[in-house]
């Protein structure tokens, strides 16, 4: 359940997010502000997927590889 | 003659990749299975090349520079929604890839028509899927036509460049299968990623001095043009396409057949955390885009496209040009074999077939080479009509394919309540929509004209499907109360 409300974050971060940074200036790092948080929640959404697959129990089983389970 | 190291560089790149199909294909066994699914035995790597070979296409190469280019922020949404597909897909590949892999399943029409237990449904999913795919595969085609003509620095034509491309595509089709694009698919991902890398450090500084000074001009010259505007493209329009092409991404037949290559499931969860950074190469991508606004002004309409060569034209000697259309002709020749490979055994083995069960695998087979070129044959035509952007083009396709969303996902419950019928007329109602508004270039502004704003800038693709999961819930509770009242109704 935990790692469903981890996946749902991207969605928040870049559907809702781009909602309150849609703008260019301050430039940050020398990008346009919006872009900046699109780059920003691509690093992010990576790291919780690193995070959701080493909290999933799915892959915590060494043997079900390719066997339905 | 300027042009000729640009040309012969050009040549050599795609002889080296034909030759490398069929380096791939010697020694192999190529039944229908082999042919296209791999044998389903290709590990993390190669299922990595493969999905994202399909996301770094011309689509990306041309359309995403053109598209920064001519509309700016609107562009930001190629960044967000390939890390969102990447986020579904580590919940919904795997069992897709259980179920495949326990059926035997080659395409994915076989999934809908095996899941729903309805050969017609898998017809229907096969007729959206090659409709969907000859866009994708026009703007694959035209980008290899604008390749060639501007490294030719004019020597050979549009039309003649098109034709070119569409012919070497074919022939590499017809040699190597997936085989080939996997292997090719290597080459073409380090080519890839050192030119964009490249151009997209080297021209914003050369021109500019850095990003900064860059984003800064850009500002001072189009006020607003690198934020999304209030009306149009606005951000009902980024949240729409982001939503609609994050949903779609894995609905594209040759991307649902990639899932079927893989070895075990783990694979895809693996690529969840992998894909997203590998994401960060769109970034370049749009800096040569914005790079090129203030350095070749003036490329409207679907000319857009061209500024990534104009740029690289202005700036580089002929070889160095040669080397970037080099990598750009990969970019084309991967996906565009990838897609007109699946366009044609989609219409063999799952619409042909269907109406004639008898037909043996080797005349299934033959039959599919030879669509390879009729294939071809109407996406030239189409590519030769001209007009839209690669992007819009790609945006079309998706708004085909999203429609197959919903009756996917229900199907992987364990106890899906959705009958044959309501997937059947869901995605019907959903495409309809999209063909309609699409054929007759209807806004929603311009039907609409009293409608909040909000929902004049939504995607058409997201409007059609909220009509088609409306109609699958309608016609799933209709035929639900009918089935308590004549029958208990038999679970699928």
């Amino acid at each position: 359940m935990i790692i469903k409300l981890l996946g749902l974050l991207p969605f928040i971060g870049i559907l809702v997010g781009a909602c309150f940074f849609n703008r260019v200036t301050p430039l940050i790092f020398g990008l346009p502000v919006l872009l900046a948080w699109l780059l920003l929640w691509l690093l992010l959404t990576s790291a919780i997927m690193a995070l959701v697959y080493w909290l999933d129990p799915a892959n915590k089983k060494p043997t079900d590889e390719g066997r339905p389970t | 003659m300027t042009g000729s190291a640009a040309l012969i560089i050009l040549a050599a790149t795609t002889i080296f990749a034909l030759c490398l199909g069929l380096a791939a294909r010697r020694g192999k066994d190529m039944g229908l299975e082999q042919w296209t699914v791999g044998g389903r035995g290709f590990g993390i790597v190669f299922v990595f090349l493969l999905l994202a070979g399909e996301i770094y296409t011309t689509f990306t190469f041309l359309g995403g520079s053109g598209y920064a280019y001519g509309k700016g922020a609107p562009t930001y949404y190629i960044l967000a929604y390939g890390a969102l597909a990447y986020v579904i897909s580590y919940w919904m590949l795997p069992p897709i890839w259980r179920y495949a892999n326990q059926h035997k399943l080659i395409s994915q029409p076989d999934f809908f028509s095996a899941k729903y237990d309805s050969p017609a449904l898998g017809v229907l999913v096969a007729l959206v899927g090659i409709v969907a795919l000859v866009p994708y595969l026009v703007l694959q085609f035209k980008g290899l036509g604008i390749i060639v003509e501007l490294a030719s620095y004019g020597a050979v034509s549009h039309t003649v460049a098109v034709w070119i491309g569409a012919i070497v595509v074919t022939i590499y089709v017809m040699v190597s299968g997936v085989h080939g694009s996997a292997w090719t698919a290597v080459l073409k991902d380090i080519a890839i990623l050192a030119v964009v890398l490249f151009l997209g450090i080297y021209l914003p500084f050369h021109y500019y001095g850095g990003y900064g000074a860059m984003f800064t001009a850009i500002q001072t010259a189009k006020p607003g043009f690198l934020a999304l505007p209030s009306h149009g493209q606005s951000l009902a329009w980024f949240d729409s396409t982001v939503l609609l092409t994050a949903l779609g991404f894995f609905m594209w037949p040759h991307s649902f057949g990639s899932v079927y290559t893989a070895k075990h499931e783990r694979v895809f969860r693996q690529n969840a955390i992998l894909l997203p950074l590998y994401q960060l190469i769109l970034l370049f991508v749009f800096f040569v885009g914005f790079a090129a606004i203030l350095q070749v002004p003036g490329l409207k309409g679907g000319d857009i496209d061209l500024s990534l060569f104009y740029l690289s034209r202005k700036t580089f000697s002929p070889a160095v040009l040669g080397i970037i259309g080099g990598a750009g002709v990969l970019t084309a020749l991967v996906p565009g074999s990838m897609i007109m490979m699946t366009g044609a055994t989609l219409a063999v083995n799952n619409v042909y077939r269907a109406f004639r069960p008898s037909a043996s695998e080797a005349h299934r087979m033959r039959l599919t080479r030879l669509l390879v070129p009729v294939v071809a044959l109407v996406a030239v035509w189409f590519t030769l009509q001209g007009g839209r952007t690669i992007v819009a083009l790609l945006l079309m396709g998706y708004s085909f394919v999203t429609q197959l969303f919903p009756s996917l996902i229900m199907s992987l419950k364990r106890e899906n309540p959705v009958p044959r019928e309501a997937a059947f007329a869901g995605i019907c109602v959903g495409v309809a929509t999209v063909a309609v508004l699409t054929l007759t270039d209807a806004s929603l502004a311009h039907l609409f004209p009293n409608a909040p704003e909000v929902f004049q800038d939504l995607n058409i693709g997201i409007v059609a499907l909220g009509l088609n999961v409306i109609v699958l819930a309608v016609v799933t509770l209709v035929s639900r109360a009918f089935a308590v009242r004549s029958a208990p109704a038999p679970h699928a």
